[in-house]
């Protein structure tokens, strides 16, 4: 187990390894969407108070769901470069930050949109759920400045590990902010487990789409730590090999 | 099909965020595929750099 761990962290081996990998990834993730969309959007019934209008929580709850569980990836790869100086885990941490500020601009927006049939306004200043939501659109955006404002770029990814792990504080907040402070946000639908209360008909659709997006979020994981990983080793003979194409990575 | 477009009303709702959704996740997928294609010609013409 510690061998193949140790072997998967080499870079060659993470290089050929995620590029065979990547094609079948894609193919289920594309798959996936097509069958989560089409449930959400035309399978599952409207909803008896939210009429049409809940059929954004296909987009919106994975994205929301997505921007915690990124930021939470990014952390521990983070602590993990800090400690023992895997350059893989730092490449993952860094990759990571744009896609989860991308899965938490969508969760932002689509709660925008949602929130105007619903509750009757864009935005709500004292909302507690959509205040931490923006702080963790911050945090990435700090997160994504603060390496590429910093020359040194091994202290860059010091700083940044620093500040990926004392956000982290912020994610129990966005989780329980709907359970324990007063919002307009909705509470949880789908994590009471015994008794969700959510039709399974509306359910499946979702479980689905969350699927997708995590899927989604591998693939780009992938896709950015190769470009990095070549980019940061392009002197290496393996690099030249894959370049000049004579296949031994 | 414009029952299905129209979505009882929410129709622009619905649509702009799934339409925001694709967008954004679009881009996610393009900008690393440029990026490799900008890598591998950058490090193709610094390997012929050093062969000359």
């Amino acid at each position: 187990m510690y061998r193949w761990f140790h072997q998967l962290g080499s870079p060659p081996t993470f290089y050929k390894w995620s590029g065979q990998w990547l094609p079948w990834l894609t193919f289920v993730c594309i798959t996936l969407f097509v069958v989560g969309l089409y449930g959400g959007l035309v399978y599952a019934p409207a909803d008896y108070l939210q009429k049409d209008s809940f059929r954004i929580i296909y987009v919106h709850v994975p994205a929301a769901w997505m921007s915690m569980f990124v930021y939470v990836v990014m952390a521990f790869s983070g602590a993990i470069a800090l400690i023992w100086h895997i350059k893989l885990s730092e490449i993952m941490m860094l990759s990571s930050a744009s896609i989860g500020a991308s899965f938490t601009f969508i969760a932002l927006i689509t709660g925008s949109i949602w929130g105007k049939p619903t509750w009757g306004t864009w935005w709500e200043w004292g909302d507690a759920r959509l205040l931490s939501e923006l702080l963790l659109l911050f945090l990435y955006i700090g997160i994504i400045g603060l390496y590429s404002a910093i020359e040194d770029k091994r202290k860059a990814a010091e700083a940044v590990s620093i500040l990926a792990l004392v956000g982290i504080v912020n994610i129990p907040i966005i989780h329980y902010s709907v359970i324990f402070l007063n919002t307009l946000h909705q509470g949880p639908t789908v994590s009471k487990f015994d008794s969700p209360s959510i039709e399974t008909s509306m359910l499946i659709p979702l479980l689905i789409m969350a699927l997708a997006f995590k899927l989604f979020y591998i693939i780009v994981l992938l896709m950015r730590s190769r470009n990095e990983l070549l980019w940061r080793e392009r002197r290496s003979q393996w690099v030249r090999n894959i370049i000049k194409g004579t296949g031994n990575v | 099909m414009y029952e299905f477009l129209h979505m009882g009303g929410y129709g622009g709702y619905i649509w702009s965020a799934y339409g925001i959704t694709a967008i954004v996740l679009t881009l996610s997928i393009v900008l690393p595929i440029i990026q490799s294609r900008k890598n591998h010609k950058r490090i193709e013409h610094m390997l012929e750099q050093e062969q000359d």
